[in-house]
């Protein structure tokens, strides 16, 4: 590999894996807000507000780091990758305008009335204001796994006489079939996110002994979030999975640790992926699940990665078969550890249970690793390719910015962005000490 | 037809940018030296809290526009610009971290660490955008492909292998940290009443005198270095409306008695001398140095007509609404700061 295009793929790499880490709690905490808001407005319940106004803070935190790593990614497809910016630009410099224009001035508009605005806006538009937010949040999603998707299946578009990349359909391009599951998918996370973070401050309260009746709040909305977030997550993974199956087929074969066609193929639950041998080491199997699932036939034939030629393989088998099969695993964690605390926040027995505390506490970090294996699914699956089965990643970077200039960058980036993470981490622990009731007294 | 349309929105979304951001920039440049005490330095930062993450919307708003409209354009020159663009990214992480995080403890140790950083990136910030404009009215040497790489310096003479510093876009620079100082105070001076509100006002009359020399001789100079200003202005004489209208505003910001009058000349001087350096460099939207026809125009860096006519439809009504929002909010915010 040429090392100047290594550098280029970890430098967005980098960026972004660091970066999602905060639009995921944000597109999360702000449907959270909006319910909170919403049984403030509707039970005129000032507990509802304040733990609204608690949130608002850490929401706030949050979204400020999320804003200064966001501008970067929007710069680095003209700088470091800018053969593709240029070849692409026709068509995602739509997506990417459009998530300027349509959702970045609603959300940051809004959300300095929703922070600074509670006296002037009065009860029901300091509401709207937190729907506003929300609506904002989830509209720069859509654009953003619109953007992604053209680049996993592109649709929309047609190729020039002279090669150039061209629009072809605005509809085409906006309803990409791979869109429609992959944003409810992505959204879906970020409110695991959200709902399991928001669980598991109330649980530390709880077991703390302090704010509880903050916190039985927090992990009675977290809970019930999280286990809706989780099922759904497993409905559309399972669509998701359908059109990797069909766009990509070679990927779907090296997310599942196939290497032999097979009729009635197994599921690989765990095992390590061979790349000399061709085999999965070690493998956990259970039968023709792989097929079923699928197919949605026991004995339909998966054709396996030894049946495609090596230059369509991705180029990190392994790290993408681990990518996946962490986020499907801790994925079913989520289903099985909501669904428990759920059925015991009925039972009444929840706040009193220290064992599904401490286990909701000690879930935080989970989800944020589940969101970055499945980006990490996503993009690695996508290789060799930048542009699916039209542009390869090897074709697409800056040739014009050498390895020791982007390198330069990159070592730059992870300076401020490990200072960054740390700032971020003292605030919000600060925030947490203070706790909710804190907020209160401040009168805001 | 539809290129040099959208090229005439595009300017208009980076002086949106230049105009609301400036103010946020200009005050964060000055807020170091003309407040007198913590509790003016906090009554400067209120004036802008709201709204400053608005503002900077318009950045990633007009980039993303820009990438939509003139896809090589975007692709050359972020790519050619690389280190200084990477160093703004920097610098707006390290403004926008102080003005949000500062708040949050109160405490010596704390608080002057951010309002240090502020101030720094503001000043800083300014210095870039104005050098990052001097680099596109020189021009830049582009290659037979439409790329090019620009060290941070080299002699710094203007030439066929300049850097992105040089005489002229240090000029530049240093124009727009006085300029935007100048508009920040004035919105400051808006804003605020009282002994700050004085202050600032006095910092601004003396600021202008300096910010009319250097725009005497920025503008002298960028007829030196652009021979296409000459030519644009004498073979179409009614672009000579847009200096005149950077003239008015400099006037106004003078002259103009009231508070709202003297902030809005300052927006007026903005826009004409944006407007006029967009006017000079026309068609360019990225001059060549050295072989001028490698020179990057709305015409050979534009996508296919039916992108942008779709871009129309969803960005007229897009904008609209951005206005409103925009609108809603300052009005919401309105008045003084105490």
């Amino acid at each position: 590999m040429d090392s100047a295009l290594a550098v280029h793929r970890l430098h967005f790499a980098f960026t972004v894996t660091f970066h999602y880490l905060f639009p995921q709690l944000t597109m999360g905490l702000a449907l959270l807000i909006v319910w909170m808001k919403t049984m403030a407005l509707w039970k005129n319940d000032e507990h509802y507000n304040n733990s609204a106004r608690f949130w608002a803070k850490i929401f706030a935190i949050n979204f400020a780091v999320g804003v200064v790593t966001g501008i970067p990614m929007e710069f680095q497809f003209g700088t470091n990758w800018a053969r593709f910016a240029k070849a692409g630009g026709g068509v995602l410099g739509q997506t990417l305008a459009m998530e300027g224009v349509y959702s970045f001035f609603l959300e940051s508009s809004f959300l300095g009335l929703f922070i600074y605005g509670e006296k002037l806006l009065g009860r029901r538009l300091h509401w709207f204001s937190s729907v506003l937010v929300w609506v904002g949040s989830w509209l720069s999603g859509f654009f953003i796994v619109a953007t992604d998707a053209w680049m996993q299946h592109p649709t929309g578009y047609a190729v020039g006489a002279d090669g150039s990349i061209r629009l072809d359909s605005f509809w085409g391009l906006m309803l990409n079939p791979w869109t429609l599951w992959q944003y409810p998918h992505t959204m879906l996370g970020a409110v695991a996110t959200g709902s399991f973070v928001m669980a598991s401050v109330g649980a530390f309260y709880l077991i703390a002994k302090r704010q509880e009746e903050y916190g039985r709040t927090f992990v009675r909305m977290g809970v019930i979030a999280a286990l809706g977030a989780a099922v759904l997550l497993l409905a559309s993974g399972d669509r998701q999975g359908h059109n990797v199956a069909t766009y990509q087929p070679v990927t779907l074969a090296a997310t599942e640790g196939l290497f032999e066609t097979a009729q009635g193929a197994p599921v690989t639950i765990l095992g390590q992926p061979d790349t000399n041998a061709l085999r999965i080491d070690n493998p956990l199997l259970v039968p023709r699940v792989l097929s079923f699932i699928t197919y949605r036939n026991w004995s339909a034939e998966v054709k396996g990665l030894n049946d495609y030629p090596r230059d369509l393989w991705p180029d990190n088998v392994p790290l993408l078969y681990y990518s996946f099969h962490i986020m499907v695993g801790l994925g079913t964690i989520f289903i099985a550890l909501a669904g428990i605390c759920v059925v015991w926040l009925w039972l009444g027995r929840l706040y009193e249970s220290k064992t599904l505390l401490w286990a909701l506490m000690l879930a935080l970090p989970f989800p944020y690793i589940a969101n970055t294996a499945g980006w990490m699914t996503a993009e690695l699956g996508r290789q060799p390719w930048l542009v699916y089965g039209m542009m390869r990643t090897a074709a697409g970077d800056s040739n014009n910015v050498s390895a020791g200039n982007a390198l330069f960058t990159l070592v730059g980036f992870m300076g401020v962005y490990t200072v960054l993470g740390i700032l971020f981490l003292f605030l919000v622990y600060r925030e947490l000490e203070r706790g909710p009731s804190a907020v209160v007294t401040e009168g805001h | 037809m539809l290129s040099l349309l959208w090229y005439c929105l595009v300017a208009l979304m980076i002086a949106g940018y230049v105009i609301l951001d400036g103010f946020d920039l200009g005050a964060g440049a000055i807020h170091l030296f003309v407040a007198k005490s913590a509790d003016e330095r906090k009554v400067i930062l209120r004036s802008i809290g709201p709204v400053w993450d608005g503002n900077e919307v318009w950045l990633l708003a007009a980039g993303g526009t820009l990438y939509f409209a003139f896809p090589a354009l975007y692709s050359a020159s972020f790519s050619g610009f690389y280190l200084p663009l990477m160093m703004v990214l920097w610098l707006l992480i390290l403004r926008g971290i102080s003005i949000e995080f500062r708040n949050h403890i109160e405490s010596p140790v704390w608080i002057p660490l951010w309002d240090t950083g502020f101030g720094v990136a503001s000043i800083l910030l300014a210095v870039f955008y104005g050098a990052a404009l001097g680099n596109v009215v020189r021009g830049v040497p582009l290659s037979a492909a439409g790329d090019f790489f620009l060290p941070l310096w080299t002699d710094f003479r203007t030439g066929t292998a300049p850097g992105i510093l040089d005489w002229y876009t240090v000029l530049i620079g240093v124009l727009a940290l006085t300029a935007l100082a100048v508009h920040g105070a004035f919105w400051i001076r808006y804003k605020t009443s009282g002994e700050l509100s004085t202050r600032v006002r006095e910092f601004s009359q003396g600021a202008w005198w300096i910010l009319g020399a250097l725009t005497l001789a920025a503008s002298a100079a960028s007829f030196a270095v652009q021979p296409q200003i000459a030519v644009n202005f004498r073979e179409h004489l009614w672009g000579a409306v847009f200096p005149l209208l950077a003239m008015a505003g400099f006037a106004g910001m003078r002259w103009c008695s009231s508070e709202v009058g003297a902030f809005l000349s300052s927006c007026v001087y903005l826009a004409g001398m944006l407007t006029s350096a967009v006017f000079g460099v026309f068609p360019y939207v990225l001059p060549a140095v050295g072989d001028v026809g490698h020179g990057l125009t709305i015409y050979n860096t534009a996508p296919a007509e039916y992108g942008l006519q779709v871009g129309l439809a969803w960005w007229i009504p897009g904008m609209a609404l951005a206005v409103v929002y925009t609108v809603f909010v300052y009005r919401k915010f309105a008045g003084k700061v105490s």
